[in-house]
């Protein structure tokens, strides 16, 4: 179940009169306004709108990269808009897989090191750490080119093993902020097959960013997000339904 | 330690740059191991000072000498245990590049006195016995390979011509410090022979009772001879030898000012350098933490590259430095003690690694306290 209207409860994701603020030069700018979401576990949630509308702030304030200028982040019922610095690291650790657009793997890793990166975060042996990476990236289809560099891979297998770095460690959310953005269809396409396999086979929760109206159609719920509010969508893509502000 | 590798490959990402940092510290540490040993090698008689042991010399300076009466009245000053006395001689074997200490002594005390150099009985009485006979170190026996019995020519640098004498003994200690190249031989053979200065003596050295007197001693005995034609200057042994290295300027002060110019120098490189490896990695670093590596974490692989940076090149600036004393003293004499001593590679290595460590901490600070919003911006 989706809603955006701020009376749902025991939700996994639970977002309530959320506001952020940025400071540029003198001006205060309303990127959120009073944003509400309940998503339960399991659901796949696409989020399109326009270019500074919030979008990636929005995934950032779910995944606990950055804070709320008001308002509470409640996932898996923590409040992580109150977690310390060292607290918030550990969760997003244990919570959350991230997927970017330009796929930030670190250079001088291999696939198979990059992968292994969240998990010498834990306290999973030398053997379990190889187990674990070599599933993540057999599910990604990439086992063949575990030990090559970033540099050796096409943006589609760098994706990838950015897809299978973000699901290593079996978090409970799986962020993509335009995950397709900087592909060709084909492989944009790949990428979106392996992430709603993620979703219907492994009930993973995932928020996608993205401008692709094709992308975001793989997506259960499309949200659509303007100056600073959500309004969900029918399924074929018309915005202007149902608003959150409905209830305000 | 699971982000070693990490750590490793990211010095490897711009080789140049990590190798001259390294050769920076490698340069520093080297030039401070050097100096170190220079310090050591003048200040070794400081540090093998007894504390029970006070040095009469004259008032005006070193090179002034005592009268040979002044030891009946030392010895009458209480507290006074013994007396003994020496005189440069400084002579040289064959050419001036062969240059080593060398002391004419009063064979009677200067066993007593000075119980840290061994001696067989019979090596011993066969030097007393001998006016001409001479008493060497281990380094000098090995320098020029001589044996009890060989007899050595010296040129005379002040009193003039060709001396000879006999080496009846080879005094061993247990003490590194101690075995520099030196030879001694009887004031009487000296006193005897030459034109000027005869019935004087360069200093005597003063055994006193107790260490707690030495202060009480040295007052009676300058007291003693004030207002003389020869006023005395009397310090403890440590006090004459550190004097006796500072003729040649402030060696410490000049080590220091060497060494924290020279540390600063570094600091500024390293930091520079650390600062330009977090700022081309400031993406990498908010995806680290995005992915939950903790503030702390960042903090600890940034300071760690800067550290191991100073270790490797501080390591092995040192280690080519003490490969370097190995060889011996480079001046010929004037350095006989040149090593580089354990204690010295460990303060090396500890400076190294400390500034390694506030070279890195600023970048390091910068990289904790970096928003990952900010950061993954900068990919």
């Amino acid at each position: 179940m989706v809603r955006v209207d701020g009376k749902g409860s025991g939700a996994l994701v639970e977002l309530r009169s959320l506001d952020k603020k940025y400071r540029r030069g003198g001006e205060e700018i309303d990127v959120l306004r009073g944003l509400n979401l309940d998503v339960d576990t399991g659901e796949f949630i696409a989020f399109m709108g326009p270019s500074g509308s919030g979008k990636t702030t929005l995934l950032n304030l779910i995944g606990g990269l950055d804070n709320p200028s008001s308002g509470t982040v409640r996932i898996a019922g923590d409040e992580i808009s109150k977690l310390s610095g060292r607290h918030l690291a550990a969760w997003r650790a244990r919570h959350i897989g991230f997927i970017f657009q330009m796929y930030n793997l670190i250079p001088v890793l291999t696939a198979f090191q990059n992968v292994q990166l969240p998990l010498l975060l834990t306290n999973l042996s030398k053997a379990e750490r190889r187990k674990h990476v070599e599933a993540a990236l057999d599910l990604v289809g990439l086992s063949d080119r575990m030990h090559h560099y970033p540099r050796q891979l096409s943006g589609g297998q760098e994706q990838r093993v950015a897809i299978a770095r973000a699901i290593v460690a079996d978090p409970t959310i799986l962020l993509c902020d335009e995950p397709t953005g900087d592909l060709d269809r084909a492989s944009g396409d790949e990428i979106l097959d392996i992430i709603s396999r993620l979703s219907k086979e492994f009930k993973k929760t995932i928020f996608l960013v993205t401008h692709d109206p094709v992308a975001a159609k793989r997506a259960g719920t499309l949200l659509h997000l303007d100056k600073g509010s959500l309004l969900e969508c029918t399924a074929d893509g018309q915005f202007a339904c149902k608003s959150e502000d409905r209830g305000r | 330690m699971k982000f070693l590798h990490l750590i490793v490959l990211n010095l490897r990402r711009k080789k140049t740059r990590t190798a001259l940092t390294i050769g920076s510290f490698l340069i520093a540490l080297f030039l401070f191991g050097i100096l170190m040993t220079i310090k050591t090698a003048l200040g070794s008689g400081v540090d093998v000072a007894g504390a029970d042991r006070l040095v009469v010399r004259n008032r005006v300076s070193l090179i002034q000498p005592l009268p040979f009466a002044y030891r009946e009245r030392i010895l009458q000053v209480p507290h006074v245990r013994d007396v003994t006395f020496a005189t440069w001689f400084g002579g040289y074997y064959q050419d001036m590049k062969n240059f080593f200490p060398n002391f004419a002594i009063d064979v009677e005390a200067y066993r007593r006195v000075f119980p840290e150099y061994k001696f067989t009985d019979e090596e011993w009485r066969g030097f007393v016995e001998d006016r001409e006979g001479c008493v060497i170190s281990p380094p000098l026996a090995k320098k020029f390979g001589w044996k009890i019995g060989d007899r050595i020519p010296l040129e005379a640098t002040i009193w003039g011509g060709t001396w000879e004498f006999n080496v009846r003994a080879i005094y061993e200690t247990d003490r590194k410090e101690f075995t520099s190249p030196e030879l001694w031989f009887h004031y009487d053979y000296l006193d005897e022979r030459r034109t000027f200065f005869k019935g004087l003596v360069g200093w005597y050295t003063v055994k006193v009772d107790d260490p707690a007197n030495a202060v009480e001693v040295a007052g009676a005995i300058d007291e003693r001879f004030a207002n003389s034609p020869w006023e005395s200057k009397t310090e403890t042994e440590k006090a004459f030898a550190a004097g006796f290295a500072n003729q040649i300027g402030n060696i410490r002060l000049l080590i220091l000012s060497i060494g924290s110019v020279v540390f600063f120098t570094l600091l500024l490189v390293t930091g520079n350098t650390m600062a330009s490896a977090v700022r081309e990695r400031t993406g990498e670093l908010g995806v680290l933490k995005t992915i939950g590596m903790n503030d702390q974490t960042v903090l600890f692989l940034v300071m760690a590259e800067s550290i191991i940076v100073a270790a490797i090149g501080g390591g092995a600036g040192l280690a080519l430095a003490k490969l370097f004393t190995l060889r011996g003293d480079p001046t010929g004499g004037m350095l006989p003690n040149f090593y580089l001593a354990s204690r010295s590679l460990a303060l090396g290595f500890a400076l190294a690694i400390a500034a390694g460590a506030a070279a890195g901490v600023i970048p390091a600070l910068g990289a904790m306290r970096l928003k990952i919003v900010d950061a993954l911006r900068r990919v």
